[in-house]
């Protein structure tokens, strides 16, 4: 039996979306934001999780998975289980931090560029442009191998080659905002500089921002674990993902030993990866799952 | 031009501000003064900082980029070695990228909103997501180590020997030089780490080129093109890939910069002896003079790239074109 509502076949853009939960229709973000929230558990109560410490050594030397160690254990011992579920306290607040401050650094730059415009801005973007020609790591190598290797030089090189991104995108926000009526009018009302970023203009720019820093943050997660992994971040036996990895190439037979800490790095890169490119869905709705810009 | 001497001064003072020592770097556990002096001499460590800048920019015009500390050699010719053979990986990768990233957008684009799209955009996010790296290993693992289908590292068998030098890249040379078996030998070995490099900018590929496609789709030329009856292939390929082509071209730049990040990790993981690998050796040795110049290359092609990028939107988009 056929009805009408059959003989009118719509493209699928305009056709109603089936009645589901709210959550439902954004099936990546909801995925993302639960691997994100169980990382976050396990960077906080790790010690009451991990069945032994990230540094204890065993009796059992490289053994494969089994139900004592369910990730194997390393050359020394140690539990990788263990080391997975520690490494998440260094990663992820590290990570966040470094994140935390590029986009301090990089919004403030950007905002001033943005607002004063002229020899400010003229000079503040050469320099952004200069740092953006140098690819991240290349950077970060210089940066690294000139300080020494050590976690702290890691993300203060990231923060070198990370804050432009920022700087950037805020400044073009801020220069739109700008030309705004309500933002020349609070101006005209003798608003100072300071008032006007912060009251009149800050609220625009946040929204994007945000977005920019939640996929930027999985970005650094790569980037210090990649530099960790070439031993210029962090040292052993610190137990943290990317130099686990660079640990258990040495045992490349024993896959256990970097396939678990890579997958931990991949699993919450990807959880960032799909809660931003949510965030960006809903607000941005013209650009839909699509992007313009952001840099690796 | 201004960024160029921008670039040559940053990288040269980055690498030469150390509070690292190069010479105890270099000379091993325990140097006499004495041989810390010969060194500083020979390398120039001994003049203050703004006339080793003079000196090398006029070292630099003549073509001259030092001597590398660690292999002895000058640092041009280092990077005249190392500089093919990360073309060829780049290169390759970067094809793969395009034709995988490209052809994943527009079918998602055309999709939109059904199951491909979605699945595609999965894709994407996790190309992105994945640590290079890791990425490599597991691949040498399964497809070296357990499947032997692909060789684990290096840029020929070791039962093989270099085409004669024309090109550096070994698959272009081998190919004129007419020896077929080592050209399949080095396209054997260049697959799999072009592949992994390939992933990032394929999931950036596939997402800026549905966007693009999404945004020529909703012109109104397009619905004309279908509505005086062409064929699906010519409105999708001559009209709407055609229109989408400029956007997708100025996503490359930022391919090259994911590639030239990706080649220093992959390039280690797989014994490759390009600009990647040498570029991280000679910072774990604070090797100066190397690593100005490996920074110094890499800034002047991104720039020259982005440069090529502009002329290509031109090209492919008559609007942008300045009289």
């Amino acid at each position: 039996m056929s009805t009408a509502s059959e003989a009118i076949e719509l493209p699928a853009r305009y056709r109603r979306l089936p009645r589901v939960h709210p959550a439902l229709r954004r099936p990546l973000a909801v995925t993302g934001a639960a691997i994100l929230a169980i990382w976050v558990l396990v960077a906080i109560f790790a010690p009451l999780i991990a069945p032994y410490g990230p540094d204890v050594l065993g009796n059992s030397l490289s053994a494969a998975p089994s139900s004592a160690h369910i990730f194997g254990t390393d050359q020394l011992g140690r539990d990788v289980f263990s080391r997975v579920l520690y490494g998440a306290r260094i990663s992820l607040p590290i990570s966040a931090l470094l994140v935390l401050m590029s986009l301090t650094i990089g919004s403030t730059v950007g905002s001033l560029a943005g607002y004063f415009g002229g020899v400010v801005d003229g000079v503040i973007m050469r320099i952004v442009d200069l740092v953006f020609a140098f690819p991240a790591i290349i950077l970060a190598l210089v940066v690294t191998a000139v300080l020494g290797p050590s976690l702290q030089n890691a993300v203060l090189a990231l923060v070198v080659v990370s804050w432009p991104t920022y700087a950037r995108v805020v400044r073009g926000l801020v220069m739109s905002a700008s030309q705004r009526e309500y933002v020349q009018a609070s101006r005209l009302l003798g608003a100072s500089a300071r008032q006007t970023l912060l009251r009149d203009i800050l609220p625009n720019v946040i929204g994007p921002v945000v977005v920019l820093a939640t996929l930027d943050f999985g970005n650094a997660i790569l980037l210090l674990s990649g530099l960790s992994f070439l031993g210029l971040g962090a040292q052993p036996p610190t137990a943290e993902w990317g130099a686990m990895v660079s640990y258990g190439t040495q045992y490349f037979q024993d896959w256990w030993m970097s396939t678990f800490p890579g997958l931990a790095i991949f699993s919450s890169v990807l959880a960032l990866n799909f809660l931003g490119d949510s965030l960006r869905d809903a607000l941005d709705p013209h650009g839909s799952w699509t992007t313009r810009g952001g840099r690796r | 031009m201004a960024l160029s001497i921008g670039i040559v001064v940053v990288s040269f003072v980055l690498t030469h501000m150390v509070p690292g020592n190069p010479a105890l770097a270099n000379l091993g556990q325990n140097p006499t003064p004495s041989e810390i002096r010969v060194f500083d001499q020979r390398n120039g460590l001994d003049k203050p900082l703004p006339v080793q800048l003079g000196l090398y920019f006029v070292h630099l015009l003549q073509g001259n980029l030092g001597t590398s500390q660690q292999t002895g050699d000058p640092v041009a010719h280092d990077l005249s070695m190392a500089i093919p053979a990360t073309a060829e990986l780049a290169i390759t990768s970067i094809v793969i990228a395009l034709i995988f990233g490209v052809g994943f957008g527009l079918v998602a684009a055309l999709r939109r909103d059904g199951v491909t799209d979605f699945v595609l955009r999965i894709l994407s996010l996790v190309g992105v997501s994945v640590p290079t790296f890791w990425l490599a290993l597991i691949a040498l693992y399964l497809l070296f180590f357990k499947l032997g289908i692909f060789p684990g590292g290096s840029r020929l068998s070791p039962t093989d020997t270099a085409p004669p030098h024309v090109t550096g890249m070994y698959t272009v040379d081998a190919l004129l030089a007419g020896r077929w078996s080592t050209f399949w030998d080095a396209l054997h070995h260049l697959l799999m780490p072009a592949m992994i490099l390939a992933a990032a900018n394929m999931g950036l590929l596939t997402r800026y080129t549905r966007s693009a496609v999404l945004e020529v789709m909703e012109h109104d030329y397009i619905r004309a093109a279908k509505a005086k009856g062409l064929s699906r292939r010519t409105v999708v390929f001559g009209h709407i890939l055609r229109a989408a082509l400029p956007s997708i071209v100025t996503v490359i730049g930022l391919a090259f910069a994911n590639v030239m990040t990706g080649a220093v990790l992959v390039e280690n993981i797989f014994s490759w002896p390009g600009i990647g690998q040498y570029g991280y050796q000679s910072s774990t040795t604070l090797d100066l003079p190397a690593i100005a110049g490996v920074s110094l290359f890499i800034a002047v092609v991104y720039v020259v790239v982005n440069f090529v990028v502009d002329v290509l939107y031109g090209v492919l988009d008559p609007r942008v074109r300045v009289e």
